[in-house]
């Protein structure tokens, strides 16, 4: 999520589902969220009742499309291109909000004079082609100084950990800026010579987008934001899977920051996620490289030998985690409880520290090229089915076999738990040991959901789960529980840190689930002495007198009561139902809602405000922003901290409390997007002659390959998507009757001029080909999949839904095994909406 | 008070979350696993054990009428043409959804066509089959006017939408109208439910969409002949385009004609027998 959170400070969605009923223009794009979000899809569809347009930019015509007053086709891709066509429309018809853009965006400031605008090559100044990286002191800002490890950048919400996130500067400053935008070295005229190539017409052949679809939505979303209207922009994977994911996402925060939409009722950025509790996920850690609440990890390829080397290196001078000390030591309170004092360091000698990169596909690899004592020798898969999901799913399942172990936690016998007897193979061979254990499902067990919009809800348990199957928090806690019986009397210095670890949660009942609601508070956070809950990040201390699980979650057990049960319906932005972080924030930089004398843009579009008399901020929303800040306040150059803020900052957690259109550093393939052709393409790169992201990581082994660009052996591009019946990989809807009746077989949208062309009638058996593998399928004929007129060549899109696969009640073939592993520059993310095929009659 | 379906199709995402819902809460099988490969509807149609339906409707670019508020519409009259470049401005229309479900009708034939009583209107007036009463003769599955009925195979018996009695004795909605995210589908009074329509009808026709109306009154969309329904939907194309007849009719009203033409024709038979023997 680093998109959002390079240009705003915070990688996650920036409103709420609900705020969209305020919006008076929706763009969806990235997104089929009618299919993919059918319940959240409820508010666009009230706001389009209060008469706001709707518009679906997408490869295919979808039940999103149907359900829009404006549909725009664009080749799978492309969205960069379309949206630094708004961008430059934007610019070009002055159609930005200037005394937004001129006080709470980085658009007045200047750059050095390192900085040289772009060419036609398509790469900026600053690329090592020996190192393939690029020198961000290039993009500095005029007066900033050189450093050869420029700090890094509010990690924080991003997904990733705070120095990690090399980009934000050090230490504060003053730089010089150009109030009128005019000087040619400032942000702002920089990116309008950035985006000026951005032309309608080159919309229309790089995208295949008519020019008056185009031109429709631009004029659609301009004239619906201003002081008194707000559009917001609806995305999800759509735009996340692609080899500039970050650089995409970023062109859209770029926009809402001209048009002056970002902290406003009905604007901001909706980031959709993918499932019930991908954001909770996140929050509480599941990336192997921070700790929950975004907090670092202890690296050894880090100056992070002492505690005092840790907290120096991921402390940052100005902006939010300034506070990170207090973060780091209510963690390892909450954990080691009085094992953990100011003496011993809190235990850091004692920690984990990680080494290299252990993300997911290094990590399948790994279990693929296992040797005897070398590789991953076993995994617990939990909620999870990569057998069928993962990009390049047969690795993932070659991997799976090589293991020794294997234990997998799901309600029924999924692919990755079946794996040993997939793919023809014969389980005489097949070395790993596979434990299944029957998982419960939602309604079986006490827990909570972090959906889409940060918001927390609490689920009470209906039912019991049948037979042996337990939730997962069972499984774990009683794991945790005879792993400390088994080291409570080791004397190895190592096991140390198991013996100290607080595992008092506790348990109810006969089948001795555990308290669910006692983990929470941990994750709330108490103040050690009389373990009373606190009510917000601000109260935590870096003394070791404060313990808290995951400081964003700080404020879920507000005077001592669980707010994530809040059911209450009232007016937007719905304050009472559930709880958001960070503390019950609903529309984060909300700041912004008001001028920067703290008064709101308009009365229809008012939320937070300067309280003149009281001195301090007031509102509808909890105002993201110091309470008692005053709007005229100024911060000194020297001032650290929150201090740093300016009272008409609103982007609190960036250094410098700006929006963030130029990015001087913290992206590793450009402070400005580009657009690019995807890794596989069919056809060249029109805008420049860099064919790809320059950043984008490959992986060069005999089980990987890529199909080159315009390679004529594989002349068709694949997007692939999710339907409304069935859940991911399937595994909770293939094995329900009346889903799988619903959508009973896998199968490829191919347009009709294709299908006529390779003589494929509806229903015919078809084979999908790449250089990865084939699937088997057969073809459902439309026309609402476009054919892309590309200079006069015609560019065929094949969709693939990828729930599938041999297990279950309704089956069919692996669409993940056509795909390659690729990874984005900046958070790693594969290639799933943009990739080449090749497609015959019949199964080959 | 009679209850009572409203279901605007304009809203309706194509979900079929009230199929589902339907067959959770009243516990219907599964029809068996086909790829239909029309649209995305693999389900068919109504029948015993599929009381919810979710109709796909595909209008192709070539032969729909364009509708809205944007600029190029006058260009867009009738189209046979695509637009230039290609573009498509506005969606509504291009594809359309309809949770179809029992009409619940005023005068309802399966109801005058069952001989044992098994059909009756129960206390929220809605048409109900008691099963316990229903011998499986099959005479209200020609009857519907809608092709809502079927017999169950293995069972005989005749099932369809009860509009969730169980749930409307306990003060609950049905379980479709419960589940749909964009309240496409509304339960409630059959007078309110009019209103409420009409309102809706009046702002999509302020919207440019004049092709909208609403299909089951007797005023509108033609089902006088059963006397309206208490299903009711809000429509954007011709009734034919969702699988809806325009005129429907309780087939008892032909039984006098066909009664009164048979017996001429057996009095006119009689007559020519008896003149063959006659001598």
């Amino acid at each position: 999520m680093s998109g959002l959170g390079i240009t705003y400070g915070r990688g996650g969605a920036t409103s709420s589902l609900m705020d969209l009923q305020n919006s008076d223009c929706i763009l969806i794009e990235g997104s089929n969220m009618a299919e993919a979000h059918p319940v959240g899809f409820r508010h666009p569809m009230i706001a389009k009742r209060k008469g706001a347009k709707l518009i679906h930019v997408d490869p295919r015509f979808t039940r999103t499309s149907a359900l829009c007053d404006i549909y725009a086709p664009i080749r799978p891709g492309t969205d960069i291109a379309f949206l630094g066509g708004l961008v430059n429309y934007v610019i070009q018809n002055e159609a930005y909000f200037k005394e937004y853009v001129v006080n709470y965006t980085n658009a007045p400031t200047l750059l050095s004079e390192d900085y040289e605008d772009m060419d036609d090559t398509g790469i900026f100044v600053g690329w090592d082609e020996q190192k393939r990286t690029y020198d961000f002191n290039k993009w500095r800002y005029e007066g900033m100084p050189i450093s050869p490890a420029v700090g890094g950048s509010q990690g924080a919400i991003t997904g990733e950990a705070y120095s990690n996130r090399v980009g934000q500067y050090d230490g504060a400053g003053e730089f010089p800026t150009d109030p009128t935008l005019q000087h040619p070295r400032s942000v702002f005229q920089v990116l309008k010579r950035h985006f000026s190539r951005y032309t309608p017409e080159m919309v229309e052949k790089v995208c295949g987008t008519p020019k008056e679809s185009f031109l429709e939505v631009a004029k659609t979303i301009c004239e619906n934001s201003n002081p008194d209207r707000t559009t917001s922009i609806c995305y999800s994977v759509g735009w996340t899977q692609h080899s500039k994911g970050a650089q995409l996402i970023r062109t859209s925060a770029i926009l809402q920051l001209l048009l002056g939409n970002m902290g406003r009722p009905g604007g901001g950025i909706m980031a959709l996620r993918g499932h019930a509790t991908i954001q909770g996920s996140t929050d509480i850690a599941t990336l192997y490289n921070i700790l929950p609440g975004y907090v670092a990890i202890p690296d050894a390829n880090k100056t992070h030998n002492t505690w005092k080397e840790y907290l120096e290196t991921e402390t940052a001078h100005t902006g939010w985690w300034s506070n990170f000390p207090k973060y780091a030591t209510s963690i390892m309170k909450a954990w080691y409880g009085d094992a953990a004092t100011p003496e011993n360091d809190f235990l850091f000698d004692k920690f984990v520290r990680i080494n290299g990169d252990h993300s997911y596909y290094p990590t399948i690899m790994a279990m693929k090229d296992k040797e005897e004592g070398q590789g991953v020798e076993g995994a617990f898969v939990f909620g999870q089915n990569f057998a069928v999901g993962g990009p390049h799913a047969r690795l993932a399942r070659d991997g799976l076999r090589n293991l020794d172990y294997l234990v997998v936690l799901d309600a029924f016998d999924i692919e990755t738990s079946g794996v040993w007897k997939l793919d023809g193979v014969d389980p005489k061979t097949v070395g790993v040991e596979v434990f299944f254990m029957p998982a419960a499902l939602v309604a079986e067990k006490d827990g909570t959901f972090t959906q889409t919009q940060r918001m927390v809800q609490w689920h009470d348990k209906s039912v019991d789960p049948p037979d042996d199957a337990r939730s997962d928090a069972w499984f774990v806690y009683h794991l945790g529980r005879r792993i400390k019986e088994l080291y409570k009397d080791s004397t190895d210095p190592r096991d140390e840190l198991i013996q100290a670890m607080t595992w008092d949660y506790g348990h109810e009942g006969d089948r001795q689930e555990p308290i669910i609601d006692n983990v929470l508070r941990e994750i709330n956070g108490y103040t050690v002495a009389d373990k009373k809950p606190i009510n917000s990040f601000v109260q935590l201390k870096e003394d070791g007198t404060t313990a808290c699980g995951a400081w964003i979650y700080c404020g879920i057990y507000k005077d001592g009561e669980n707010q994530a049960k809040n059911r209450e319906f009232g007016e937007a932005p719905h304050a009472n139902w559930g709880w958001a972080w960070p503390l019950n924030r609903r529309i984060l930089y909300n700041r912004a809602s008001a001028d920067p004398s703290g008064k709101p843009w308009s009365e229809r579009k008012k939320l937070v405000w300067w309280n003149e008399e009281e001195e301090k901020w007031n509102g509808i929303d909890v105002p993201d922003f110091e309470p008692a800040k005053n709007p005229d306040y100024r911060a000194d150059p020297s001032a650290v901290g929150q201090a740093a803020i300016s009272g008409n900052s609103p982007f609190i957690v960036n250094a410098d409390g700006k929006g963030w259109l130029f990015a001087p550093g913290g992206l590793k393939d450009g402070p400005l997007p580009v657009h690019y052709e995807p890794l596989e393409s069919p056809v060249q790169n029109l805008m420049y002659k860099q064919q790809y992201d320059p950043g984008v990581k490959k992986y060069d082994r005999p089980d990987n390959p890529y199909n080159k660009p315009m390679d004529p052996r594989y002349p068709y591009s694949i997007t692939t998507y999710r339907l409304t019946e069935h859940h991911t990989t399937g595994a909770m809807s293939r094995w329900i009757p009346w889903l799988g009746e619903l959508q009973p077989e896998s199968f490829a949208e191919i347009s009709t001029e294709l299908a006529a062309e390779k003589g494929i009638e509806n229903l015919d058996d078809i084979t999908v080909i790449t250089s990865r593998g084939k699937l088997h399928t057969r073809a459902l004929v439309t026309d609402r999949i476009p054919v892309y007129d590309f200079d006069g060549q015609k560019l065929h899109t094949i969709g693939l839904p990828y729930h599938f696969g041999p297990n279950g009640l309704v089956t069919g073939g692996f669409v993940n095994d056509l795909m390659p592993v690729s990874l984005e520059a900046n958070v790693s993310i594969h290639e799933a909406k943009a990739f080449t095929c090749n497609m015959e009659k019949g199964h080959l | 008070m009679a209850t009572g379906f409203l279901t605007d199709t304009t809203v309706c995402i194509g979900c079929k979350a009230c199929e589902v819902a339907c067959k959770q809460w009243n516990q219907l099988p599964a029809d068996g696993y086909n790829l239909t490969g029309a649209s995305y509807d693999n389900t068919g149609h109504l029948s015993g054990t599929t009381w919810r339906h979710v109709a796909f409707i595909e209008n192709p670019k070539k032969q729909r009428r364009l509708s809205g508020d944007v600029d190029l519409i006058a260009l867009a009259e009738d189209v046979t043409e695509t637009l230039p470049g290609n573009a498509e401005l506005d969606g509504l229309g291009r594809w359309n959804f309809m949770s179809d479900v029992c009409k619940h009708c005023v005068e309802a034939p399966c109801q005058q066509a069952c001989p044992t009583g098994a059909i009756i209107r129960n206390e929220f007036d809605n048409v109900y089959i008691q099963p316990d009463v229903c011998n499986g003769c099959g005479y209200c599955v020609p009857a519907c006017p809608y092709g809502v009925i079927t017999q169950v195979p293995n069972d005989g018996r005749a099932f369809k939408c009860t509009l969730c009695y169980d749930r409307q004795r306990d003060g609950l909605e049905p379980a479709c109208a419960k589940a749909c995210p964009t309240n496409s589908i509304m339960f409630g009074d059959v007078e309110d439910l009019k209103v409420i329509a009409a309102e809706r009808v009046a702002t999509l026709h302020a919207k440019g969409y004049d092709n909208a109306f609403v299909y089951g009154t007797p005023e509108v969309g033609g089902t006088g002949g059963i006397g309206g329904n208490h299903s009711k939907f809000i429509l954007m194309d011709d009734p034919e385009t969702y699988n809806l007849p325009r005129h429907p009719f309780m087939p008892q009203v032909k039984v006098k004609g066909a009664f009164v033409a048979s017996s001429i024709a057996a009095a006119a038979l009689t007559a020519v027998v008896a003149l063959a023997f006659r001598d």
